[in-house]
């Protein structure tokens, strides 16, 4: 009976499950090997560093399980970036004022990728690809091979905690909208129509489900996201610059797939992506606090997706 | 249902298992937790130095631009170099891929396993400012080496430099024209034509042609070679066609110096061209032995690691400030001059000539 049960959880969780287990193995080894990584005030401040890949997970766990990819959400980052430092210091707009508008700049960036998708019937891998050069090759025309500076009393959100705990301002962002994320996918009409699109977008399209409204809509989102995430580096880093975030949307991908999202899309849990890039996040500290080169680092992270995607295929018999 | 109870559930643990509540006793600074003995693993892959520093020992860590790059492994041999004539324990870190704020989490990281000294080649002159301000707000020493935090000097300790960027051009004019005996005709091949560094030197070049030790020496030509081998090698050809009575070419770049003397080797020249500008002993040495070029000159990054390791070992004890005219001493390089700005220059450039090419390394 309860073997049966458990049965069933794994054949309908095992990604999940296996980056659970791992997360908590990784966090326990790193421990066990290096006393200098369990201290909780060095662990949440590096954290913050993961930031914006840690809230790009969040949506493009939603675009990878409607079957799409966005590639262009980092160099949107640095578009938006480069607008509001350019508004800001060469105009003298407020700051206070441009931070709002970040995720609408983002948003109707995102649109432009949902509107080549969802009407002209692009493929979104090669429309993102193009924005992706183009969105990053912008912020350059913007702001050449020179930074603007952010007000000093925008900088640092990162060191800003709630009251009697390590949380960092980020983290606490962070940790709601991935609850928020959850229940956008697994709990609303929104939420069914991404995964019957990622299922089989004309079986969805013969159902009813207004398929290019829903991919305008999550391009929009996806886009809106790397607004805000666009904020919190520009406070992260006080400066903007055209390369900033360039080659962060492999890591975001990586902690998608990681976590057992399709990338054929139908399948995939906001739960999965955030324990996978909690692991992703906890195996880079832990070796980097042990000292272990960089090319090891990266090698490792790819065994690891490699190993995560074969237990968790392996055993249920998924193709 | 079931999908958001057990999402949920999972959620929680996980959330259990990081939730981080600050303790109401400070937890243990970096510096006690490095403390510890060193029961760290030195598992494969892992640097140099990977326990804690005994005791009296000064921790400096160096962080190049990315893991790869033979320039910066010069000047990792004169980190080690030092490391044996004083009391540093030193290791070297770096990021796969010179992106501006990939350093960061090497920074954080090494703060946390108790280095003394950060000496780091930025990748970014800004973007590392509120993570260095962080490293000395926790006692750790900054010092920028081969390129400064230019117009953000306030977040590091101090800065070596290679070499005085100042002078280069001039120096590179004075060491062409005695090749040259001061007399004839000289073209200059460079890197790219906006490449900030190369048009800064030849700007200094131009200047010093005005003292009339120089006055019978012409420049006849500036060409781009674009730090690429083919142009630099298709240029080179143009400059030897167009003026038959060329005596010298100048090339304040190591691609742009190695391309002209391949050319000059297959057409059979070198007696009647002279070559010479900035190049590396291990990619000119060939060229030098065979007589192909007299000499070429660059600044050396293993004493400019050298250096910086004094300087590390010093600033950490407290002997050394990096404030203007401070000095300090470096071992079997002499003393060196703190200037403006906090930075020091590590010397001179080397020329290097068949005689002396072999006892350099890099």
């Amino acid at each position: 009976m309860i073997s049966s049960r458990i049965r069933r959880l794994w054949n309908a969780y095992a990604p999940e499950i296996v980056v659970t287990i791992l997360l908590i193995l990784a966090f326990v080894i790193s421990g066990w090997r290096e006393p200098r990584f369990l201290d909780a005030a060095y662990l949440f401040d590096r954290s913050t560093l993961y930031t914006e890949i840690g809230l790009l997970t969040l949506s493009m766990t939603l675009i990878i399980v409607a079957g799409h990819i966005d590639l262009s959400v980092t160099s949107i980052i640095a578009f938006v970036g480069a607008i509001i430092a350019t508004l800001y210091s060469r105009y003298g707009i407020p700051f206070w004022l441009l931070i709002p508008l970040a995720p609408v700049f983002g948003g109707f960036l995102g649109a432009v990728n949902g509107y080549f998708v969802a009407r002209r019937n692009l493929p979104s891998l090669v429309v993102t690809l193009a924005t992706m050069a183009l969105y990053r090759g912008m912020a350059q025309i913007l702001l050449g091979d020179s930074s603007l500076m952010t007000p000093p009393d925008y900088t640092g959100i990162e060191r800003v905690t709630l009251p009697h705990t390590y949380l960092h301002t980020p983290l606490v962002i962070w940790i709601t909208l991935c609850l928020v994320f959850a229940a956008l996918l697994h709990r609303t009409v929104f939420g069914r129509y991404i995964t019957v699109t990622g299922v089989n977008p004309e079986a969805a399209l013969y159902s009813g489900v207004p398929v290019a409204q829903t991919l305008i809509r999550l391009f929009t989102l996806s886009g809106a996201m790397a607004g805000v995430c666009s904020v919190l580096l520009l406070s992260r880093l006080g400066v903007a610059r055209y390369d900033h975030a360039r080659g962060w949307e492999l890591d975001v991908i990586t902690a998608v797939v990681l976590g057992g999202t399709s990338i054929f899309g139908g399948r995939g849990t906001i739960y999965g992506s955030v324990v996978a890039f909690l692991l992703i996040t906890i195996v880079q500290t832990g070796m980097g606090v042990a000292g272990v080169k960089a090319e090891i680092q990266v090698t490792a992270i790819g065994l690891l997706l490699l190993l995560a995607v074969l237990l968790s295929r392996l055993t249920t018999g998924r193709k | 249902m079931k999908k958001l109870r057990f999402f949920l559930m999972a959620f929680g643990a996980s959330l259990t298992l990081l939730a981080g509540c600050k303790p109401d006793t400070p937890p243990a600074s970096p510096t006690a937790t490095s403390a510890t003995p060193p029961t760290t693993a030195t598992e494969a892959g892992t640097t140099t130095a990977t326990t804690s520093a005994p005791a009296g020992k000064v921790r400096v860590v160096y962080i190049p631009k990315n893991t790869g790059n033979p320039y910066f492994d010069g000047v990792v041999k004169g980190f080690e170099q030092a490391s044996k004539e004083i009391d540093i324990d030193f290791s070297t870190t770096a990021p796969a891929q010179p992106d501006p704020t990939a350093q960061i989490s090497f920074i954080k990281d090494e703060i946390q396993r108790g280095a003394n000294v950060i000496c780091i080649t930025p990748n970014s002159v800004d973007a590392l400012n509120s993570v260095f301000d962080d490293a000395r707000a926790k006692g750790v020493k900054i010092l920028t080496v081969n390129a400064d935090l230019t117009g953000n000097e306030s977040h590091r300790d101090g800065a070596i430099l290679p070499t005085d960027f100042d002078k280069l051009g001039a120096n590179q004019i004075e060491l062409i024209g005695s090749l040259m005996k001061y007399t004839g005709k000289f073209a200059i091949l460079s890197a790219t034509a906006d490449a900030p560094d190369q048009n800064f030197w030849i700007k200094g070049m131009k200047e010093a042609l005005k003292d009339p030790k120089y006055a019978k020496m012409e420049l006849v030509g500036i060409v781009y070679g674009d730090d690429k081998d083919q142009k630099s090698v298709t240029e080179a050809e143009g400059l030897l066609t167009k003026y038959p009575d060329l005596k010298g070419i100048l090339a304040p770049t190591s691609v742009g110096v190695a391309a002209v003397a391949k050319v000059v080797e297959s057409r059979k020249v070198a007696d009647k061209v002279i070559v010479t500008g900035l190049g590396t002993p291990n990619t000119m040495r060939r060229y030098l032995k065979d007589g192909i070029i007299p000499a070429v000159a660059l600044w050396s990054p293993p004493e400019m690691g050298y250096i910086a390791a004094y300087a590390s070992f010093g600033m950490s004890k407290g002997d050394v400030k990096m404030t203007p005219d401070a000095s300090f001493k470096t071992g079997k390089m002499g003393s060196r001059i703190v200037g403006k700005n906090g930075v020091v220059i590590a010397g001179p450039p080397l020329v290097f000539t068949k005689d002396n090419v072999d006892k350099y390394d890099f």
